[in-house]
Formats: C-alpha cells, sequence, structure tokens
C-alpha cells in the first residue's frame, strides 16, 4: 500500500444495475450501513429496455475506503458493473439545476446579465420571477448559486453529477 | 435439464398453485428437509406440504431456531439449508438466524409468507416490510410481486445462496402468489445475469504467492472458514499443501477441522483466545498465506500492530474480503480448493529450491513457544474445571470412535470447546463465529441430527445461553432426535463475567445466572434424560450416561465459577501481547483505555 494511506480522495463511480425493485435502496443502505459518504448520487435507465440502470455516485475516502466500496458494490447480486471513474481516466461529468431568482427592477436585469456570463437559460419567467436552467460542474452551478443569493435566490433543484468516461471505451 | 425458462410442459403450466411450484422448485433443487413454522400467509405451503411426501417438514418451535438448524444442517452437509416462516413475526423472528448465517457465510434460503399483494402497504395484520427489514440481514432477497416469476425467483435463491460466498437469501411470498395458479419452469441452465463470482484463481498471483512461499524464512498458512465452505476437498488439498511444504498451520474459530487437529504442523487456533504459539507464529512470521479468512478483529487485535513484518498473501472467494482491515501483498480471488490446487500445482513446478535450514530454525523458535503449554491447566480437588470437561468429553468419544458433530452456544464454554476440543475433519464443528449468537447451538445441533441420524451430535453449551432457545427441547422429543446437550454449568455469563473481572474492577453487574431452572426436570419434562455432575470424580460416568443413552440427554455439569478463559489477547493489544492463565505466568495485565472502548 502506499505511504501516504491516510489521505483522502473523491471518486465518481458508475454502476451499472438490474433495474428492480429495491436495488437503490440496496446501494444507499450498504452506504449508510457501512458508513461510506455520499456526496451525491443520480440513477436512471440507460438501455432500451429499461432493464439496466446507471447509478452515478460520487464519494470520497481513503484509498482503502473507496477500493472497499467498489468491492461491496460489485457484490451485489443485481450490480453488472462498478467503474471508478476517476482512476480510469479522464471523464467527464456534469450536473444539471434548475434555479429560481425572485427579485423585481435592477436585480431582474442583474439576474440575466449573470445568466447570460453562465450560460444558463430562462426556462420559466414572470414579471416577479425566473427560473434558470443550467448544466456544468458542480462548482459551476455553485458559483452562479452564490451570485444569485443576494439578488434573490428562492430556490433549487440539483440533479447531482453524471458522469462518463472521454474516448470510444463504452461502459456496458 | 431443459432449455433456460420455459414451462416444463404446456399442459401442467397452469394446473399448479404458487405453493406447490415452491415446492416443486425446492424438490429440483435438491431440498430434502425444511424447518419450519406455520401461519397464515403460508398456510398455502403448508398445504402443498401436506400432500406430498418429497420434502420432509420440521416443526421448530421458534423461527430463529429454524434458521440455525438449517445452518446446522448446511454446516455438516455442505447443502442449502432450507427454512420456511410465516410473514410478521415470523420473519422478524428469523432476522437474527439470518445474520448468523450472512457473519459466517452459510448458504441459507429462507421462504417468508407475506400478507396478499394488494394489502402490502397497508399495515395489514401481521405484515412486516420483509425484504427491507432483511436487506442488510442477507446476502441476497426477493419479494414475488407476478406468479409468472414465482419458479425462477426460487431457483434463482438457491444459486445466489450457494454460489461465491455462500449466504443466506430470503424469498418473499405473498399469499395470493401462494394461492394463484402459476407456471413452473426448470431450474434455467443458463448464466444468472448479474451475478457470476470469480472461483478461477489468476495463475500470476498464484506464481507470485509461490515464490514468496518459497523464498519464507518464517512462514505460516493462516486457513478459515472458506476451506470449509469449498467442500471436503478442499481441506484435503490444504493438508496436502501444508504437509508438502512443512509449514506451520493456524486455523480460525471458523476453520477448525480445515486442517487436521493432531497433526504436528497444527498450531492450534488463533486469535483472541488463540494458542501462544499460534499467535506469536502469526506476529513474528515473514510470509503469510490467508486461505478463506477475513483478518476478523478476533484473530488481528490491535490492527497497527498486527504481523508487522510480514508479506501477505490473502487468498478468498470474496474480493470485498481483501484489503478491509489488513492490506495484503498478493490478492488471490478463487474459491480456497481452486487456490489450493493451484498452489500445489505451481509448487511442484516451481524451480527454487525451499531453504529447509531455516524452516528447521523457525520450527525450534515455535516450538519453544509450544513449550509455554498455553492450555495448561490444573484439574485438582473436587471442582470440575471447565476445560477438564471439555477435554474428557473430546478423550471419551474419540475413544468411543464414532462420529460426532460438535455445536457450541456462545461464551466461554464455546472457547474452551475450540481450544480443547481436537477436531481433525472438517463440517464437524458449527458454532456461531461472526454474529455470535448465544442460542445457536442447540437448534443447530438439532439440524446436524436430522441430516446425520446416526451420529453423536452434541451441543457443547453454557447454562446462559441454553436458556435462548432451550423451547427447541420440544422439537428433539417430537423427531426423537438424541441430541446432546453438554451444559458446562459455572452460574455466570462466564464471558461477560470474565471481560467484567478483567475491564470492570469486578463489578459483575447483571451478569449472575439468578434463578436457575433444575436442568434435570427440565430434561425430564421435555421428555429427555436429565443428568446432574457436580464432583470431579462423576465426571466420566457421567459423560458416558450421556453419550450411551439413545434419545435427547441433557448434562447439567456444575463446574468452577470463576475460572477464566485464557490465552487471551486483551481488547487493543498486538498478538504479543498475549495474557496467559496463572498456570503460566500467574496474574493478569490490565486493559488499556483505547481497547476498553472496543466490543
Amino acid at each position: 500500500m502506499s505511504e501516504n494511506g491516510n489521505a483522502q480522495r473523491a471518486a465518481t463511480i458508475a454502476v451499472l444495475v438490474e433495474n428492480e425493485a429495491g436495488v437503490l435502496a440496496r446501494v444507499i443502505g450498504l452506504f449508510s450501513g457501512r458508513g461510506y459518504n455520499i456526496d451525491s448520487l443520480t440513477v436512471a435507465p440507460v438501455d432500451e429496455t429499461g432493464r439496466i440502470s446507471r447509478i452515478t455516485v460520487v464519494t470520497s475516502g481513503t484509498e482503502m475506503v473507496i477500493e472497499q466500496i467498489k468491492a461491496q458494490l460489485d457484490r451485489l447480486v443485481p450490480v453488472h458493473k462498478v467503474s471508478d471513474l476517476t482512476l480510469e481516466g479522464p471523464h467527464l461529468t456534469r450536473e444539471l439545476a434548475l434555479i429560481k431568482v425572485v427579485g423585481k427592477g435592477e436585480n431582474r436585469v442583474e439576474a440575466l446579465r449573470l445568466a447570460d456570463a453562465f450560460r444558463a437559460r430562462v426556462v420559466d419567467a414572470t414579471t416577479g420571477s425566473f427560473v434558470f436552467e443550467m448544466t456544468g460542474a458542480a462548482e459551476k452551478i455553485d458559483a452562479f448559486c452564490a451570485l444569485m443569493r443576494p439578488i434573490g435566490l428562492a430556490e433549487v433543484s440539483r440533479t447531482g453529477a453524471v458522469a462518463i468516461a472521454r474516448g470510444p471505451r463504452g461502459l456496458i | 435439464m431443459s432449455a433456460a425458462t420455459k414451462p416444463a410442459s404446456t399442459a401442467d403450466a397452469l394446473t399448479m398453485s404458487g405453493a406447490e411450484v415452491v415446492l416443486r422448485a425446492l424438490k429440483d433443487n435438491g431440498v430434502e428437509v425444511i424447518f419450519g413454522y406455520p401461519g397464515g400467509a403460508v398456510l398455502p405451503i403448508y398445504d402443498a406440504i401436506f400432500q406430498q411426501n418429497a420434502i420432509r417438514h420440521i416443526l421448530v418451535r421458534h423461527e430463529q431456531a429454524a434458521v440455525h438448524a438449517a445452518e446446522g444442517y448446511a454446516r455438516s452437509t455442505g447443502k442449502v439449508g432450507c427454512v420456511l416462516v410465516t410473514s410478521g413475526p415470523g420473519a422478524t423472528n428469523a432476522v437474527t438466524g439470518l445474520v448468523d448465517a450472512l457473519m459466517d457465510s452459510i448458504p441459507i434460503v429462507c421462504l417468508t409468507g407475506q400478507v396478499p399483494t394488494h394489502l402490502i402497504g397497508n399495515d395489514a395484520f401481521q405484515e412486516a416490510d420483509t425484504t427491507g427489514i432483511t436487506r442488510p440481514a442477507t446476502k441476497h432477497n426477493y419479494l414475488v410481486k407476478k406468479s409468472a416469476d414465482l419458479a425462477r425467483v426460487v431457483h434463482e435463491a438457491f444459486y445466489v445462496a450457494k454460489s461465491g460466498r455462500p449466504g443466506p437469501v430470503v424469498v418473499d411470498l405473498p399469499k395470493d402468489i401462494l394461492i394463484n395458479k402459476a407456471p413452473y419452469t426448470e431450474p434455467p441452465s443458463t448464466e444468472h445475469r448479474s451475478y457470476r463470482p470469480q472461483t478461477e484463481p489468476d495463475a500470476e498471483q498464484i506464481r507470485k504467492a509461490v515464490r514468496l512461499l518459497k523464498a519464507a524464512k518464517r512462514p505460516i498458512v493462516y486457513a478459515g472458514g472458506g476451506v470449509i465452505n469449498a467442500g471436503p476437498e478442499a481441506s484435503r488439498l490444504l493438508t496436502e499443501f501444508v504437509r508438502m511444504t512443512g509449514f506451520p498451520c493456524t486455523n480460525t474459530l471458523m476453520g477448525l477441522g480445515a486442517f487436521p487437529a493432531d497433526d504436528r504442523q497444527f498450531l492450534g487456533m488463533l486469535g483472541m483466545h488463540g494458542t501462544y504459539e499460534a499467535n506469536l507464529a502469526m506476529h513474528g512470521c515473514d510470509v503469510m498465506l490467508n486461505i478463506g479468512a477475513r483478518f476478523d478483529d478476533r484473530v488481528t487485535g490491535r490492527l497497527n500492530a498486527f504481523s508487522p513484518d510480514s508479506k501477505k498473501i490473502h487468498a478468498d472467494i470474496d474480493p470485498s474480503s481483501i484489503n478491509k482491515n489488513v492490506p495484503v501483498d498478493v490478492a488471490i480471488v478463487g474459491d480456497a480448493g481452486r487456490v489450493l490446487a493451484a498452489l500445489i500445482e505451481c509448487w511442484k513446478k516451481e524451480e527454487a529450491p525451499q531453504d529447509k535450514h531455516v524452516l528447521t530454525a523457525w520450527w525450534r523458535q515455535i516450538d519453544e513457544w509450544r513449550a509455554k503449554d498455553c492450555l495448561r491447566y490444573r484439574q485438582e480437588g473436587r471442582i470440575i474445571k471447565p476445560q477438564h470437561a471439555v477435554k474428557r468429553l473430546y478423550e471419551i468419544t474419540k475413544e468411543l470412535g464414532r462420529e460426532t458433530f460438535i455445536t457450541t452456544e456462545v461464551g466461554q464454554h464455546q472457547m474452551w470447546a475450540a481450544q480443547y476440543f481436537g477436531f481433525q475433519q472438517p463440517n464437524h464443528w458449527m458454532t456461531s463465529g461472526g454474529l455470535g449468537t448465544m442460542g445457536y447451538g442447540l437448534p443447530s445441533a438439532m439440524g446436524v441430527q436430522i441430516a446425520h441420524p446416526d451420529a453423536l451430535v452434541i451441543d457443547i453449551a453454557g447454562e446462559a445461553s441454553i436458556l435462548m432457545n432451550i423451547q427447541e427441547m420440544g422439537t428433539l422429543a417430537q423427531y426423537r432426535l438424541p441430541v446432546k446437550v453438554f451444559i458446562l454449568n459455572n452460574e455466570y455469563m462466564g464471558m461477560v463475567r470474565q471481560w467484567q473481572e478483567l475491564l470492570h474492577g469486578g463489578r459483575y453487574s447483571e451478569s449472575y445466572s439468578a434463578a436457575l431452572p433444575d436442568f434435570v426436570k427440565l430434561a425430564e419434562s421435555f421428555h429427555a434424560k436429565g443428568i446432574r455432575v457436580t464432583e470431579a470424580d462423576d465426571l466420566d460416568a457421567g459423560i458416558r450416561e450421556m453419550i450411551a443413552h439413545p434419545g435427547p440427554v441433557i448434562a447439567d455439569i456444575a463446574v468452577a465459577k470463576d475460572e477464566n478463559c485464557f490465552p487471551m489477547i486483551p481488547s487493543g493489544a498486538a498478538h504479543n501481547e498475549m495474557i496467559l492463565g496463572e498456570e503460566q505466568e500467574g496474574g493478569v495485565k490490565g486493559v488499556t483505555d483505547e481497547g476498553k472502548v472496543l466490543v
């Protein structure tokens, strides 16, 4: 094992599972039961028949803990494949957010200006509010929300990270 | 076997009820015995059981005991144990047994009744969220919501229970699914869609392991329950490998019997109550080969002081067991039997010679440790030492030469059984290792006796543990199971008392077994024989009388009340900091504050 065995790292792990009842509870229960962190978790069916779902989980821990997490996930009966995207090379991570900003006058103008700079789209507008849609890395959404807070940030809904490896190689 | 999942024939496809489909599936998976307890939700299955003869049902007195009985059956035969309980309390009562089987990797299929599908979630009578409750208590579980899935799910449950690292599987069966007609499909011949554990070891890892082992100056083989689970052939291969290499071998609590106890190369059990020589050899070795054990905290002691100077090779069928507690140098994923076969083959092929001289020096060191005679005790006077009771039980059964199976409850008596009863072959020792379930031994012995009607089956018990499933004496009587319950009665929850003595200033909080029953009368009330022995001179006669009796017996052996179980690695200590009994060094050292928080 490495010398710095106690160093923490983040890991983005993709898990392909049978899309059956209780499978998400198994994954979440594994994390809570064994005391692992979940920084974010997303899930949706990804194949044409809807039988396979992809879970993207962002977690952190020492190298030994992350290896454990992967091994524990892999031995769940409905799990097809576990892939540590962080370890396996370059990958893309994106998150989608819907952000509601409430305000009048100059604040509305400022909100639109910032949205433009962040490439957030207006998906709903009233005379007193906007809903922005944006995708990007979690840090970008954090930064946008932080700027909107003094202007009138009212509500945020985020998906959590989805991720995929760069290049031609597929996971299935 | 026919192709995958087509109905057996279209004619009988929908002539069977769900309950009949379940029984047919059990039969096709080789089930001969099922341990269970009826109730409203499973009445359709009981009705189907009534109308057939292929599967024998054993009526227990509590659902926890049904699972332990199935565990005893499974561990003594290598087959999957099968359990049938009703919904709600039937299922929740089974949970302790399920976790026990999970921790000790015992293949169990547990069928639970459930309220009909349209009532699920309505807080119906005897409804419990069984799949929710048992999710962390099982290797996998299923709720059957469609009749079309029923046969496939039962087949899959057996596959999952016995494949890879074995474990318990729950199949939750709503009552309407059992009553409605359902199609029967044969067990599938195709691979499981997602669960395909690796059993063949990687050849390169085997080569790396053999190179390390050949060059070892102070090697040790540390083998666990995985060797037992891999079948008797794996134990034979372990013995062959150890004799071939000349290495010392130690077994975990779960692994006892994998290597013959009377072999000179056997160092005894290791761990918290393991032998001095086994633990010091683990501490001082330079190459460790772990096969089918999991570096459990009872084995390692303080992790940062565990075997500090060794290269470690770990072979396990469960990749999550590797590098979990202890980082290892060579990881081998595979079935213990396959791994051992590959190691033997590679050892023979590998050119590098083995340095027999350094091995001789290592054995000299081990023999010095052995000379401490760490299990020595002094039996004198009228009071029976518990160690002596187990030792005499072992010697007398050995002399009689009958096939003997030992189960235990949990506590001091369990450790004394592990230390003083010599196990020569696998599958003859059943104990609750991982979960440490008091009340395991009696129902487990029932299951063993069902599988081996002519064998001598003895539950080595404590007077506290035995009361946790004492109702199973009724099951023994009903099925005329001649199980012998051998109680080491010290009137204390002995291990609790021992820890209170060593760690809590001798304040024996709630650990005295007050108001004990008269075990002789208790046995008699359950149509069994009762024997009580209080004098050392009567011990042998008592043991012989117990064994000679053709029916079930409770032998209540009054033993020394304040005897402690030694040697012992105190909580938070390292292998080389183990404490011996008074016979070896007189007096016991204290436990550190960090040690006190550990269990």
